[in-house]
């Protein structure tokens, strides 16, 4: 149905299945009658394993629309920015799990830890990644949903931190795996863009456990859900790593 | 028995009317899905039943890829007419008087129609049309772009006020889509030609 590319393992997890079977069949039974209709020639409703027509059709798109928006991505480019009055407060919460069920991480067993195309691998204590040169920005938040929250992020700009490891800056995608189970990737140029940062404050405070404690990479230019939170690993790669959303089919490159 | 006909609508525009017939319907039915994962306004939602897509994803989906074709179709129908003239010598001249002069007429039942030709009525109402296309295309940009797109967001008051924008010109399209059906069932011989490009030539259109 909605996969991109070829599903990674990850996926294979039972609970993520079940959503899937349940989004497979949700979309099967409430396609609306006017697609139906104007596109009655296609097979929406293939009873096989293989994706539909139609479903082939917008994953092709989709990644269409990768190519597009990289191309129309401006590695000078920056979001616009605002002041300190225009921060949404309460800043709103969001992930694909309620606010009741925010994981805690434990600064004191935490360590950035760095995989793939990268010369230094050691690993980053929370301490260390506050006293690199560190960057704030008051910028807009916008959900793949369509709301938008204006917020305050501090931390050290990612293209720089990539360069200091010794990153392959040539691969093509820096992913994240998150303890919340979360994972997603972007495109290095994006990574390299300087309003790129791994965020450990919020309003100038110690990240929030709902907004990621202990390092949220915050990415202006891209969809909220493109930031992940609970950074626990990040790696350099060649092979399209996808993303929990990315993988039920939300546009991979989601630029703004 | 011959009937006399008259070529009307020319190939560019009945291949152009087609292709945003359905761009149009799948860009509306997908960007409600997308509308209703966070409606603008609290008080308008659309029911499932008329959204496409199935989830959030889906409809994104379907709004992007359907974009190109929409946006696209547009730029060639309006480069071609631009450029062969028929754009300016179908729709103008137009003024406020001329429309409110043949809006008159037509309410009194006595307005001319001349197969083939526009009135002051329907040039005002294909020229806002396409001005509310246009209009929907920026402020779409500005919400899928809006920060490589930033300057022309800031237009329309930024990311919110885009979404509003867009939202808005949406509607507009509806209310023309809806004034635009209803007068094809009221005069259904205006819809033959919109297929083949010819009309007959003695029928009488009404408004």
């Amino acid at each position: 149905m909605l996969f991109k590319r070829k599903a990674p393992p990850l996926l294979m997890e039972r609970t993520k299945a079940v959503i899937n079977v349940e989004r497979r069949l949700f979309m099967r039974q409430s396609l609306s009658l006017g697609a139906l209709a104007l596109l009655s020639g296609c097979d929406f409703r293939s009873e096989t394993d293989e994706a539909s027509i139609s479903d082939r059709i917008l994953n092709a798109m989709s990644q269409w629309n990768d190519k597009a928006q990289a191309a129309l991505f401006d590695p000078t480019k920056l979001a616009p920015t605002f002041s300190e009055a225009d921060i949404k407060d309460p800043f709103p919460f969001n992930a694909y799990y309620g606010e009741d069920e925010v994981r805690t991480v434990e600064e004191a067993g935490w360590k950035l830890q760095l995989s793939g195309m990268i010369a230094k691998k050691d690993s980053w204590t929370l301490a260390q990644l506050k006293a690199l040169p560190q960057e704030s920005q008051i910028t807009r938040h916008i959900c793949v949903e369509g709301w938008s929250a204006i917020g305050k992020w501090g931390g050290a700009p990612l293209g720089e931190f990539l360069k200091m490891v010794g990153a392959d800056t040539s691969a093509k995608y820096v992913g994240f795996k998150c303890a919340d189970d979360y994972h997603t990737s972007i495109d290095m140029a994006t990574a390299m863009h300087p309003q790129t940062i791994i965020a450990t404050t919020f309003r100038d405070q110690p990240l929030p456990p709902k907004f990621g404690f202990p390092i949220k990479i915050r990415i202006p230019t891209k969809l909220g859900f493109k930031n992940p939170k609970h950074v626990m690993e990040m790696f350099v790669t060649n092979d399209y790593p996808g993303g929990y959303w990315e993988d039920q089919g939300y546009n991979w490159f989601s630029g703004a | 028995m011959t009937v006399e006909k008259t070529y009307i609508h020319g190939l560019s525009v009945r291949v152009f009317h087609w292709i945003n017939a359905v761009a149009i319907v799948l860009m509306i039915a997908s960007g409600w899905q997308i509308y209703d994962a966070s409606p603008v306004f609290s008080a308008i939602t659309f029911p499932e039943t008329v959204t496409l897509g199935g989830w959030l994803g889906g409809g994104i989906q379907w709004h992007f890829a359907a974009m190109w074709v929409f946006v696209l179709n547009f730029l060639v129908y309006g480069l071609i007419n631009l450029i062969n003239g028929h754009f300016k010598s179908a729709l103008f001249p137009v003024g406020p008087r001329m429309v409110l002069q043949d809006l008159g007429q037509a309410l009194k039942g006595r307005l001319a129609h001349d197969v083939g030709r526009y009135n002051a009525v329907q040039k005002i109402s294909y020229l806002g049309v396409f001005a509310l296309l246009i209009l929907v295309i920026l402020s779409g940009l500005s919400i899928w772009k809006s920060v490589q797109f930033a300057g022309l967001a800031a237009l329309f008051g930024g990311y919110d006020g885009a979404r509003v924008v867009h939202f808005v010109c949406m509607a507009l399209i509806c209310a023309f889509i809806v004034m635009h059906l209803a007068l094809v069932a009221i005069v259904p011989s205006t819809l033959l030609p919109m297929i083949t490009g010819w009309a007959r030539k003695g029928n009488k259109h009404a408004v």
